[in-house]
């Protein structure tokens, strides 16, 4: 499978702080791929790099298999879905006709009438979950075969957010393009997302789809001390009685005193984004 | 990308053709009476054996304050351009993330500075190009009295050199250019109207007093001191020297724009209007032209003046008016000179704008 993303010791410094630096990371295509990370970790960063919104200070990222810059072929929504506010949803509409040779007209205008927006309306007047949705048919009327967004639901309230995660879902699996999103919460990428990145501290942790990387990792719960062998710890909890781990099986040898459990997906990234190194 | 340009662009150029629009109207209103009124008043008093100077003294001063109204709008605009149109052309992008959605299209960066530049930066310079030309068409008569008065403003002079003709063209497309480049670097619209105003001020002030002055060797012209020049004259009591001064004003040419106007002595020296000729005896004493103590005007009484006698004994004794000036025959290769002065430092401008937006912004 050919890679959609890839990043080799890619940074980019302004002035003296390093927002990213050595990066290095590989996303297959086909998938919905979610970045978490905490703020500041370089997620923005990295997706302005990926998107050829900026230019890196060191290393290399490739995108479709070329360099980033490809306009046509990679959407992007910004981060808080920016539009103009002078303009109407029908505007919008036109500025996208205007500006993206492959747009998918019939599509944009189907799309914001199942989302329920006022063609007529201006964009100024919407409400934050409907900006989102108009920014989101946008990115995906010009039918990129990667489209990244960048925290587009972190400022939208639960319903808004579940509506917009919907609507992306559905028109990934429609369109069969591949999905970047970013986001500094979990619950978001959850529903939507196949593949996980963890960020933090501008360096990867964890890459995987997560059927896999849920498959591979475990709740111990056992005696107080060390894990049993076998096991890789991400995280650790030690209380009087017992010592509590979040770690990955490689090959686990079974031991009755300790109990194994599954782990969920947030504790599992929660865990990741704890683990000192 | 024309068509998202001109749609964020077409309230406020709309906004500007209405003022222009009522503006030209105004002028073309009022602009033909005036120039008749001044071309039988010309007339008239050529015939008159008093000469042209009251009248273009009267029809200066009854024209005063739409002369100083028009001569200012055309001096602002360029830089109400360049604060309006601008410093927000992408500020305005920037402070509402515009610019990650329009950036995101299938459009280069490039390609959409390039359309946001032209479309607007043209229209700044037509709408600087047809207010300076409607100014220029109507003033003509107050600028020809404008010169001849005292003080005088003529026609190659700061003030209105740049304010009328091609130059006010240029100004704007410097000014808008200047208001999109300090955009790209402050990156905040008011911050950027700021600097566009501070460092358009300062080109405008230090243009005509470093620069101007040098298109071209200046003139210079050593004249005898005649009714024609005299300004003031006065002799003083108990033998004090001859106090006088010349009027600053090209030989001919009220247009022309004096760098330098003294009055030297044989030497050269410049005297500071201190003639060293007795006034105890000979043809500058006061019993001989005028009362004791008394103060004379330029203006000569009918027939020979008795100031003539002083005068012609001044010049034997070798005091000369020393001008240095740029003739008003010059008026237009200098227009020229200086539109392409900022043509120039408008294309750097515009070429540092691309370089900000496809390398420093993101």
């Amino acid at each position: 499978m050919t890679a959609v993303l890839r990043a080799e010791g890619l940074g980019k410094r302004y002035g003296k702080r390093w927002a990213l630096a050595d990066c290095t990371l590989d996303v297959p295509s086909g998938h919905v791929v979610g970045l978490v990370g905490p703020n500041g970790a370089g997620k923005t960063t990295l997706l302005s790099l990926a998107s050829g919104q900026a230019v890196p200070s060191a290393g290399r990222v490739t995108v479709l298999g070329g360099g980033p810059g490809r306009l046509a072929r990679v959407g992007f929504v910004a981060q808080d879905t920016p539009t103009y506010a002078g303009l109407t949803v029908a505007e919008h509409l036109r500025l996208g006709a205007r500006l993206n040779p492959r747009w998918d007209d019939a599509f944009a205008r189907e799309r914001v009438a199942r989302v329920g927006l006022d063609p007529a309306r201006r964009a100024g007047r919407l409400s934050g979950g409907q900006r989102a949705q108009l920014a989101l048919t946008l990115g995906l009327a010009k039918r990129p075969e990667l489209l990244f967004l960048d925290e587009p639901v972190a400022a939208l309230d639960p319903l808004a957010r579940r509506g917009f995660v919907q609507g992306l879902m559905e028109a990934a699996a429609e369109q069969g393009i591949s999905v970047v999103l970013s986001s500094h919460l979990v619950s978001d990428v959850e529903r939507a997302c196949d593949y996980l990145v963890v960020l933090v501290a501008s360096r990867v942790r964890l890459a995987g789809e997560t059927d896999a990387l849920l498959a591979a990792h475990r709740r111990l719960t056992g005696p107080p001390g060390a894990p049993p062998p076998g096991w890789h710890v991400v995280a650790a909890v030690h209380a009087e009685r017992q010592s509590s781990y979040i770690a990955r099986a490689d090959d686990p040898a079974p031991d009755p005193a300790w109990t194994v459990a599954e782990v969920g997906l947030e504790d599992l990234v929660l865990a990741y984004m704890s683990e000192d190194r | 990308m024309i068509w998202l340009t001109w749609r964020q662009f077409r309230a406020s150029a709309a906004t500007a053709a209405a003022l222009l629009a009522a503006l030209a109207a105004v002028l073309a209103l009022t602009g033909p009476g005036m120039a008749d009124d001044y071309a039988a008043g010309v007339a008239a008093c050529k015939r008159r054996p008093g000469g042209c100077g009251n009248f273009y003294q009267d029809f200066y001063h009854a024209h005063m304050a739409a002369f100083f109204g028009v001569t200012v709008v055309v001096l602002l605009l360029p830089a109400l351009l360049g604060l309006f149109w601008g410093a927000p052309l992408i500020t305005r992008e920037l402070e509402t993330g515009t610019h990650r959605l329009v950036w995101n299209q299938s459009v280069t960066r490039t390609r959409w500075l390039t359309v946001k530049l032209v479309l607007v930066g043209l229209g700044a310079t037509a709408a600087a190009g047809i207010g300076s030309l409607a100014v220029t068409w109507w003033a003509g008569p107050v600028d020809g009295s404008a010169a001849r008065n005292i003080p005088s403003f003529p026609r190659m002079g700061p003030l209105l050199f740049d304010a009328r003709g091609l130059v006010p063209v240029a100004y704007a497309a410097f000014a808008f250019l200047l208001g999109v480049a300090a955009g790209t670097v402050v990156r905040r619209t008011l911050p950027a109207m700021a600097v566009t105003l501070a460092v358009f001020v300062v080109v405008q002030l230090a243009l005509p007093l470093l620069v101007r002055p040098h298109y071209a060797a200046p003139v210079r012209a050593s004249r005898t001191i005649s009714e024609a020049n005299l300004d003031d004259f006065f002799v003083g009591r108990n033998g004090e020297p001859v106090q006088l001064t010349v009027q600053a004003q090209a030989p001919g040419d009220p247009d022309a724009w004096v760098l330098e106007s003294r009055l030297v002595d044989a030497a050269g020296k410049p005297t500071g209007g201190t003639i060293n000729v007795s006034t105890t005896s000979g043809p500058c004493a006061p019993e001989q032209n005028a009362p004791p103590g008394g103060s004379r005007s330029a203006q000569p009484p009918e027939g020979r003046s008795p100031i003539a006698a002083c005068l012609a004994e001044i010049n034997r004794l070798g005091y000369r008016q020393r001008l240095v000036y740029q003739p008003s025959s010059r008026y237009w290769a200098f227009q020229w000179a200086e539109t392409g002065i900022f043509a120039v430092l408008a294309a750097g401008l515009a070429g540092f704008c691309f370089w900000t937006v496809r390398r420093r912004l993101s």
